[in-house]
């Protein structure tokens, strides 16, 4: 067991230095920021000046060290474009995006599940029919598209929910910041919170639909059926138990791309996460905040793939005989 | 003693009425958040339009962009003495947190601003030494004779030294510490707004200043300001149309029709303060992406005939949708040094552009490649794509290459490019801020947005000289000569002026400020 985690956790730490690697290499392609911070009244000596200050115009490979032990106790500077401790800054906008994910990962969930078990069920309803075709909609259209319909369909010609931000927040001890006490918040996150979930939803309703209409032809359900039990027992207790064994990993890898795909959900309803705060620092070119998100969504998975990792050891008595059996 | 009580009372409900008649929320959106509350460490336009709100400058640019007295009452340049200006500062001005505005807070401001951290610091070069004679007057010394000081005083605001010496922020930003400071988030201004809070790229919400020294001299009709960056363009108009913002500073061309046609929304129109044109890297003996042996655009039948190829007219029809004023050169029309008969289009001419083309020995044409941002200037990727199919039609083959303006900017910077869009807007109001950057040959303090490989030792000289002749008739001569031989010489092909777009409440009465910069002191509701 101790073997196989610290043999994970290592391969976790690689792939971490892996992800630093690429977004510093990256950095040096996307413009310079010294550009952005001075004014178009500065001299090249001004700039020159700026550079050597902030450590600009060294090699490469010393950036990179210094990037590197700087990130190993997560100290990530200063954003270029704010002037404030980068740490500050995401921690002041993690709670509006974790909000948001937790959120459409329900909404998707909740909603994904109801609906696979309903198409799966009635299959030949016009209701099913209609599900089906709408979600392949969910699938193919861009998330800023649906995002901008809803908005000009429920804010502008409706106008009942809010087109943009978080509403009122409240806040919780020292660093959380809520909008789900207030009903500004509330009604704030409706939009971005379908938004963003709604291709995770269509994913779900199908995968539940395929592995439920999948195990309803097993013998075993044929089996309860001859026994008598009733079809609310057979299709909630039986069936959907079964269904659910794959429904859960995938939910569980998608809640990183639910916080990772966040960034254009944001953009649009200019909500105040972390995904905006990444967009408006690859705009001006804002490094050191560019270089911590990308870190931290790369933590993220990291850290999911290795629960998920643990989980199966723990689950999985095969994974256990291999390692432990020697 | 009864008198005096009537009095006393009649004032103070008089002071509730005109607070009850003004108690007017306006909701302003635009793309980008002011960067940091901190006045000297960013020369940037977002920034200094919610500074110009909490702070004031000796002198600014009022919203028909003509100077206006600030905190300094009258300037002038010293008797005898062409290289000191003199500012009377204005008497019983107090800051937000109640300290008295004197003559060494100004001197304490302008010497924050000159400090090696401070981005100010690029328009105040030309100053030695700043002193106070005595509580409200100034002395600003220069190295040479600087006629256009208080021209580049428009964003210079004015902190306490009290407060920055509380708070420990003598000294602007400096990125390299690592440490933010009192003065990011926090700001004590004497202007006409308070911040209440302030969640940056999230909300700003400013008061009324009720003891702002102009209160019966601007119309003050905002009791609160709320500010909300928008970034998405769609988002930004959706927010209008749906009334939760009352006011849009930036208008996308897209939208402009559709919110004008909106019920209770209206549009104001204005020229920018920004000029439209093409570069091209004429120094050079070869060029990187052509396909010639020599260098093309060194040969002025070249660049003429590229002038008359490239139809601004139609530019301004099919990709501006009538938003934007056709030039001639690159300076909107209220700039020292603009004539109308310079800013004149030249009708495109096929015909003779082909013939230049033959003469110049490239009847078979050429290729090159143009570089272009794509979210910079209105529309400027479109526009870059109707100048490659003018230039077609001439027997230039050009490759566009548009990106972001980050890697844009940088890579023209570095001089990568040979052929170029770029905008200029000129904030001093003067002609020889064009030739300083745009014209003088690239050298250390000049030239820096020279990118043309252009050098004209005569311009040099005016360049530099009309930056210091304090003789107004002499140096509008040199204006003059210098931009005839820039024309003469074909050295930009300036496209247009762009028109700036705000919309609004239909019962807000507000005109759009060139320098795009609103002082919402001057806001008025019509109700």
């Amino acid at each position: 067991m101790l073997a196989f985690l610290i043999q994970r956790i290592l391969q976790a730490i690689f792939v971490m230095f892996v992800v630093a690697l690429i977004s510093f290499s990256l950095f040096h392609y996307v413009g310079d920021p010294v550009l952005n911070m001075l004014g178009q009244e500065a001299t090249e000596a001004d700039r020159a000046e700026l550079r050597g200050r902030l450590g600009l115009d060294q090699p490469v490979v010393v950036q990179f060290y210094r990037f590197i032990v700087n990130a190993a106790q997560f100290e990530f500077g200063i954003s270029y474009r704010s002037a404030r401790p980068v740490t500050d800054l995401i921690m002041e906008r993690l709670p509006a995006t974790l909000e948001l994910a937790i959120i459409s990962a329900i909404f998707a969930v909740v909603m994904g599940i109801g609906l696979g078990i309903y198409t799966a069920l009635r299959r030949r309803s016009w209701l099913s029919r209609f599900i089906m075709t709408a979600s392949l909609v969910g699938v193919s259209l861009p998330t800023f598209l649906i995002g901008v319909l809803l908005i000009y369909l429920f804010a502008v010609e409706l106008g009942w929910l809010p087109a943009f931000g978080r509403g009122q927040t409240v806040r919780i001890g020292d660093w959380w910041t809520t909008g789900l006490l207030t009903t500004s918040g509330l009604r704030s996150l409706i939009l971005p919170a379908i938004t963003l979930g709604l291709f995770q939803l269509t994913l779900i309703m199908r995968l539940v639909r395929a592995e439920m209409l999948e195990v309803l032809s097993t013998d075993y359900i044929k089996f309860a059926r001859a026994r008598g039990l009733s079809d609310r027992v057979v299709n909630l207790r039986h069936a959907l138990k079964n269904t659910l064994i794959p429904v859960i990993t995938i939910i569980g890898l998608q809640l990183g791309t639910i916080i990772a795909f966040a960034i254009i959900t944001e953009t649009v309803f200019q909500w105040p996460g972390v995904g905006a705060l990444f967009i408006t620092a690859v705009r001006f070119v804002d490094v050191p905040v560019m270089a911590a998100y990308l870190m931290m969504i790369a933590l993220v998975f990291v850290v999911i793939n290795l629960v998920v990792d643990l989980l199966y050891y723990a689950v999985d008595p095969r994974l256990r005989a291999q390692g432990g059996g020697k | 003693m009864l008198l005096k009580k009537t009095l006393l009372a009649s004032a103070v409900i008089g002071a509730m009425l005109a607070t009850a008649a003004n108690a007017e929320t306006l909701r302003w959106t635009r793309s980008a958040d002011s960067l940091t509350m901190d006045p000297h460490s960013q020369n940037e336009g977002p920034t200094h339009s919610v500074n110009h709100q909490i702070f004031d400058t000796l002198l600014y640019q009022d919203m028909d962009v003509e100077y206006q007295p600030g905190l300094a009452t009258e300037w002038h340049v010293k008797e005898d003495e062409p290289t000191v200006w003199v500012f009377k500062i204005r008497e019983g001005v107090t800051f937000h947190e109640g300290q008295a505005l004197t003559a060494d807070d100004v001197v304490f401001s302008l010497n924050r601003a000159r400090h090696e951290h401070a981005d100010m610091r690029g328009l105040l070069t030309s100053i030695s030494e700043v002193r106070a004679t005595d509580d409200f007057t100034v002395e600003v010394e220069t190295h040479d004779p600087n006629p256009l000081l208080p021209n580049n005083l428009t964003n210079l605001f004015i902190m306490s030294r009290e407060w920055a010496e509380e708070h420990g922020v003598e000294e602007p930003q400096n990125y390299a510490a690592g440490e933010e400071t009192h003065a990011v988030r926090n700001a004590n201004g004497t202007g006409p707004f308070r911040v209440e809070s302030r969640e940056p790229d999230v909300r700003t919400v400013f008061v009324r200043n009720d003891e702002y020294w102009g209160i019966d001299h601007y119309p003050m009709e905002i009791s609160r300001l709320v500010f909300t960056p928008i970034e998405s363009a769609s988002t930004r108009v959706a927010a209008l149309l749906s009334g939760e913002v009352d006011f849009l500073q930036e208008t996308p061309v897209q939208d402009i029709e559709r919110l004008g046609n909106a019920p209770n929304i209206k549009n104001e129109q204005g020229a920018e303060n920004r000029t439209i044109f093409l570069g091209m890297q004429m120094g050079a003996a070869t060029l990187e992406t052509a396909d010639t042996d020599d260098n093309p655009f060194a040969d002025r039948r070249v660049r003429e005939a590229i002038n008359l190829a490239v139809d601004a007219t139609t530019i301004q029809t099919a990709v501006m949708r009538g938003n934007s004023e056709p030039a001639g050169m690159i300076a909107p029309p209220f700039v020292n040094g603009y004539t109308e008969e310079m800013d004149v289009v030249l009708p495109a001419d096929l015909d003779r552009a082909q013939e230049l083309m033959a003469e110049a020995g490239y009847g078979d044409g050429f290729r090159v490649t143009l570089q272009c941002p794509n979210d910079r200037y209105v529309n400027d990727e479109q526009i870059c794509q109707a100048v490659v199919s003018m230039l077609a039609r001439i027997g230039i083959t050009v490759d566009l290459v548009a990106q972001t303006r980050s890697i844009f900017f940088a890579e023209l910077a570095r001089g990568e490019y040979d052929f170029y869009l770029l905008g200029w807007g000129v904030p001093t109001m003067d002609s020889e801020y064009v030739f300083n950057y745009l014209y003088h040959t690239k050298e250390d303090d000049f030239g820096t947005w020279n990118f043309t490989g252009y050098s004209d030792e005569r311009v040099d000289e005016l360049t530099v000289t009309m930056g210091q002749e304090v003789d107004e008739e002499a140096r509008n001569e040199m204006i003059a000569e210098a931009w005839q031989i820039v024309h003469d010489e074909i050295v930009y092909i300036p496209l247009h002026h762009q028109m700036l777009t705000w919309s609004m409440r239909d019962d807000i009465d507000f005109k759009v400020q060139s320098e795009n910069t609103p002082h919402f002191k001057y806001l008025r509701f019509n109700n």
